[in-house]
């Protein structure tokens, strides 16, 4: 069938109208729409043209209420168990789900022994600090590496820059308790999870699609990782007051023990969980986002009033910069999570306005804060904490600024939403940039202080 | 001319399972053949078709691969099993009784169906 862009974008629609009905799963999509395609060349063939071949696929193939419901009478399954942990759908992915789980577990337990390597060998202090993030997101990596099957190459562009990471990060003569080596230390994760999303890709990091499935990926991760985390907490603390009843003091198992298995296994299991029920459930992220856009947009228009009307800012320091970082840091990912569920096709739309007020409250927050700092900078000079809480400042309006201008101009139908969400995915790489030159350029620079 | 839906649901089972007899094909493929066998006065809604199908897949009497189509799509292609075939061969003896059972009437009645069928 030759290319129909049209019918193409028509297909498209019906496939993301049928696809909000959960009992009508991702693989039944394809086969309705395998249907749908054939009965369409069949009518084209016929002599309809592609407008009239469509609306008579789509009345043969049902009402679409009665349809899903028939298929929810025979799928009951999928309107409850929103989290498939085995699914028994298995040849149609050709995967184990046994294996999966098996090879999850052992990863997770593996990233627990390798921490509890690091408490024991490295010692507590900095060493051990630094070498955090290297010890356990190498774990959820692999998973994805077997997951995606991915090449000998690809395996080998992960482990050099894994590498050369591990080995700067240990042979740096880092001062003890210094900043660059806090810096880097939290830098190194930045790095280390980029490259766990090119494991997650499968390789094909230059697609902007698949870029977006992994911001998509890393939401929902939050997500799971902050539920396992309360569950966790819950259970360690009814755990601890029994113990306690009967004399016994849990925390020594606790710190030594449980913790160091319990949150490196979280984090590969969360990754697992993500993609287990990827299919099966609208995202939460999304979700949430909606809910929390129009609570940040009071929050940050408050702030901006106490800014202006305050009349100058007491104290004007380096954690004001990092305040700003991160508020600007929950904007993004605020704007990031809805795009990445957004659908591309439909019209600009009263959230994607509200999106807009967002980004530019934050901006106007962001500008008032860096104009009355600016002076003070200068006069302070720069230290490795100014210029690193600076620079991501820097980077982060850079984004939102130009994510903004693009949402306008979607707004006023002047662009298309591809182009803001093309931007938001070419931007990426570059916090990976910064993130590797605060850990490589910034020691030697400022001397390892 | 329109058959009533519970005749229509009533020989469903039987029409799919018959006609995957003689190999393995897909949806769509199915419902053709069943226009074709009827000379298109059954029209199936062809969305019902799948729960039906992911039934009698689900009680054994199908088999389902995921093939790939002329056009490069992903497919699913379905396959009788040996239940299919034991199910088929006991609806086919209850069917041979009803439609004898039928023929009978009609035959005693002495009018033609369509007669009645005009004043519906």
């Amino acid at each position: 069938m030759e290319a129909h862009s049209g019918l193409e974008a028509q297909i498209g629609q019906w496939r993301g109208y049928v696809a909000r009905r959960r009992a009508i799963s991702p693989a039944d999509l394809d086969e309705l729409e395998d249907h749908l395609r054939e009965q369409i060349a069949d009518r084209r063939a016929g002599g309809l043209d592609d407008e009239e071949a469509f609306l008579v696929a789509i009345k043969r193939m049902g009402n679409l209420d009665a349809v899903s419901r028939e298929f929810a009478r025979e799928h009951s399954e999928r309107l409850w168990k929103q989290l498939v942990l085995l699914p028994d759908s298995a040849p149609d992915t050709g995967s184990t789900p046994w294996r999966e789980l098996a090879v999850v577990l052992s990863l997770a337990v593996c990233a627990g022994l390798a921490l509890k390597a690091g408490f024991t060998w490295l010692g507590e202090d900095d060493v051990l600090v630094r070498n955090l993030g290297l010890l356990v997101l190498p774990f959820v990596g692999a998973y994805f590496a077997w997951k995606r099957r991915i090449t000998a190459r690809t395996v080998i562009a992960l482990l050099a820059p894994f590498a050369l990471l591990a080995l700067v990060i240990n042979v740096y003569p880092f001062a003890p308790g210094g900043s660059t080596l806090i810096l880097a230390a939290l830098h190194a994760p930045v790095i280390l999870w980029l490259l766990a999303g090119v494991a997650y890709v499968g390789g094909r990091w230059r697609s902007d699609g698949r870029r977006m499935d992994f911001v998509r990926f890393t939401g929902e991760f939050a997500i799971y990782f902050t539920l396992l985390g309360l569950g966790g907490a819950v259970l360690i603390g009814l755990t601890f007051a029994v113990l306690q009843l009967v004399g016994l003091d849990l925390e020594p198992v606790l710190e030594d023990w449980i913790l160091p298995f319990a949150v490196p296994g979280a984090l590969v299991v969360a990754a697992w969980l993500v993609e287990a029920k990827q299919d099966v459930i609208e995202n939460i992220a999304p979700v949430l986002t909606r809910v929390f856009t129009p609570l940040t947009i009071a929050m940050l228009l408050a702030m901006l009033v106490v800014l202006t009307t305050a009349g100058g800012l007491v104290d004007v320091d380096r954690d004001l910069l990092i305040l700003m970082d991160a508020i600007l840091v929950l904007v993004l990912c605020l704007l990031l999570y809805s795009l990445s569920a957004r659908d591309p096709l439909s019209p600009p739309g009263f959230f994607d306005a509200l999106q807009l007020v967002l980004v530019g409250a934050a901006l106007a927050v962001d500008a008032v804060m860096l104009a009355a700092m600016l002076a003070r900078i200068a006069e302070f000079g720069f230290s490795a904490n100014k210029v690193a809480a600076l620079g991501l400042n820097l980077l982060l309006l850079v984004h939102l600024a130009r994510a903004a201008w693009l949402s306008a101009g979607f707004l006023r139908g002047r662009r298309e939403f591809s182009a803001l969400e093309r931007w938001q995915t070419r931007y990426l790489p570059v916090y990976g940039a910064w993130a590797a030159v605060v850990v490589l350029v910034f020691p030697p620079v400022f001397a390892f202080a | 001319m329109r058959i009533d839906k519970d005749l229509v649901a009533a020989s469903a089972t039987p029409l799919v399972l018959g006609i995957l007899e003689s190999g393995e094909l897909h949806g769509y493929a199915i419902i053709k053949r069943v226009s074709e066998l009827s000379g298109g006065d059954m029209q199936w809604t062809d969305g019902m078709l799948y729960p039906l199908l992911h039934r009698l897949e689900r009680v054994g009497y199908l088999r389902s691969d995921w093939g790939i189509s002329e056009a490069g799509r992903r497919r699913k292609q379905y396959s009788i099993t040996e239940a299919g075939r034991e199910a088929l061969a006991e609806r086919h003896g209850q069917w041979t009784v009803v439609a004898e059972a039928l023929r009978q009437v009609w035959h005693t009645a002495q009018r033609p169906p369509a007669a009645e069928a005009g004043w519906a």
